[in-house]
């Protein structure tokens, strides 16, 4: 569906030469669904503006839906659909009239479009507003005719640029549904941008990382941190049992640290599925007669995978 | 198998397309708000005619009783508020754009396959259509006050009219592009360029009792012929050079305006 080859963005602002993008190799197959993860200013829009014909490449190629985006602009935008940062539907205008109109600019006949925007207003829960200016509408509302408007020629191929952003968390599950739903009926593949890690952690199958115009990291998400974090376990123990402890944590695990505490000290270590040894790890130290005081598991997040990769939190990455 | 009828599928969706037909899609989306906004037009007839009403007789007190040599004071002005109007209207329609830009609207149109022209073509045009009501209305309006109506006269000077005012468009949404960031500057640019050149058309007050350098500046100012155009098309002559230095003009303007336009259009990053 999607495949580029050195995709570069580079913007000129009076002296400053920003590279926006360097040279981004990508393939996304049909039916995925990938999100592009990564802080403000990190290349994820731009990447996405160059593989929605939006945004000419500085060089680098890139081939959407079979179709060479600097060859073709038009024919890659009537094949994809876009659904931008921000509102999709004018403000002054109804909600029908909007998907009507859209259905014209994607050069639907009138009965085709009818059809089509009268589909979507079910789908979306939206035929009650169908009316309604679309200045009147909610955030969710707003956000859901975004969506109906970006499908309205059946797209096989869908862009999301940070689709949930601003959302509050009910409007947001109820955003997912749709996504989802929308894949699962069509096979429609989609690719997002999001800086929220628990969003691309639980929607998106494959999480591409990226920073400074970068790819940094390009798998599932479950790979992503095991292989950039992996599951750590923490046991508190007594500092009588503390040799035998650290002979059994030795033996399950690795990247062993000990924070002494007073008449003990908790060892933490990491191993490979986490919920699996901690069973294990427990009885090992019952058999050897340690009195386990404590024991925690912590599975990594996306930022512990971000963090491992940059050094850098996305949590604080609220750089420009 | 799915696959392969699925992309036959989309390849029969993707519809044959032509630029008269994005031109049109566009001019019907912004038409409608109009239609479902109707006073917004109704409060705009209102104006010219105004206009006409308070300036029309203070102009005869200047001009006298031959109008400048177009046989009346109206013939003289008429047409000169009808340029007026379409440059009041085309030059402010970049401010919409803006509005859509600012929301993001703009954005989900550009994503769509419609033709980069036909985007700013088809808004121009939009602005263009309260504007021919407005002059048909003003102008049927001075008929009982002594102005002589010339239908096709009216109706050639419309379509230059039409073509100028579409070039005049496009600058304006480039403006608006480029000060997309502070809307002030929109409106900077736009009003300090757009009385200038109202008063060296010699639109309002005739520019030859004007001094020399006035006078050459008015050469150089592409409403000049507009103007002079649509006065000797009022008054009833086909058969004057005036015609075809408005018709080129008018041509120039828009090559010039579209020109700048889409180039704006497609080289900016929104």
């Amino acid at each position: 569906m999607i495949h580029t080859q050195q995709l570069t963005r580079t913007f000129v602002s009076g002296k400053e030469t920003v590279e926006a993008v360097r040279g981004i190799d990508l393939d996304v197959a049909e039916g995925e669904l990938v999100a592009f993860l990564g802080p403000n200013g990190a290349g994820k829009s731009t990447t996405l503006r160059m593989l929605t014909s939006l945004l000419p490449p500085t060089s680098g190629t890139a081939t959407v839906a079979g179709i060479d985006v600097t060859a073709d602009p038009a024919g890659v935008r009537s094949r994809i659909g876009y659904i931008g940062q921000k509102d999709g539907a004018g403000h002054n205008y109804r909600v029908w009239d909007e998907l009507l109109m859209q259905g014209r600019f994607y050069g639907l006949d009138k009965q085709r479009a009818i059809a089509r925007a009268g589909e979507l207003l079910g789908t979306l829960d939206l035929e009650s507003m169908k009316m309604r200016k679309v200045s009147t509408l909610s955030g969710g509302q707003k956000r859901r005719l975004d969506i109906a408007l970006g499908l309205i020629h059946e797209p096989a191929l869908l862009f999301l640029d940070e689709p949930s952003t601003g959302m509050d968390p009910q409007n947001r599950a109820n955003l997912w549904d749709h996504i989802l739903r929308l894949r699962e009926e069509f096979g429609t593949t989609i690719v997002l941008t999001t800086h929220y890690l628990e969003e691309a952690d639980t929607m998106a199958e494959r999480v591409v990382v990226i920073d400074h115009g970068k790819i940094i990291a390009d798998d599932t998400a479950e790979a992503l941190k095991a292989e950039q974090a992996g599951d750590r376990i923490t046991v508190t123990v007594g500092a009588e049992d503390l040799p035998t402890a650290r002979e059994v944590v030795g033996q399950a695990g690795s990247e062993i640290e000990e924070q002494p505490l007073d008449g003990g000290a908790a060892i933490s270590f990491r191993v490979d599925a986490g919920p699996v040894a901690l069973p294990g790890v427990l009885h090992a130290l019952g058999d050897k007669g340690v009195a386990v005081k404590a024991a925690t598991l912590k599975q990594p997040t996306l930022d512990d995978v971000f963090l491992n990769l940059t050094g850098r939190s996305l949590r604080e990455g609220a750089e420009a | 198998m799915t696959a392969i009828l699925d992309s036959a599928a989309t390849s029969a969706r993707i519809a044959h397309r032509s630029v008269l037909g994005d031109i049109k899609a566009v001019w019907t989306r912004e038409t409608l708000t109009i239609l479902r906004d109707p006073f917004s037009l109704i409060f705009s007839l209102i104006q010219p005619l105004v206009f006409l009403g308070l300036f029309g007789p203070l102009l005869s007190g200047v001009a006298g009783d031959d109008g400048l040599g177009f046989g009346s004071t109206l013939q003289f002005f008429l047409p000169g508020v009808v340029v007026m109007i379409t440059m009041f209207g085309t030059s402010m329609t970049g401010a919409n754009l803006q509005f859509e830009i600012m929301t993001g609207a703009f954005e989900r149109i550009l994503a769509t396959p419609l033709a980069r022209p036909a985007l700013l073509i088809g808004r121009a045009l939009k602005e263009l259509t309260p504007l021919v009501v407005q002059a048909l209305i003003i102008t049927l309006v001075a008929v009982p006050f002594g102005f002589d109506l010339f239908p096709a006269h009216v109706v050639v000077g419309l379509l230059i009219l039409g073509v100028f005012g579409v070039g005049v468009g496009a600058l304006s949404y480039a403006l608006a592009i480029a000060t997309r960031k502070n809307e002030w500057a929109f409106w900077a640019v736009q009003q300090s360029l757009l009385f200038p050149l109202l008063i060296l058309s010699g639109m309002m007050l005739p520019l030859e009792t004007g001094p020399d350098w006035m006078q050459a500046l008015s050469k150089a100012n592409p409403l000049t012929y507009i103007v002079d155009a649509e006065r000797v098309l009022f008054s009833g002559t086909f058969d004057d050079s005036a015609v075809v230095y408005g018709i080129i003009a008018a041509i120039v303007t828009s090559a010039v305006g579209l020109w700048v336009g889409v180039r704006t259009v497609t080289k900016t990053v929104l």
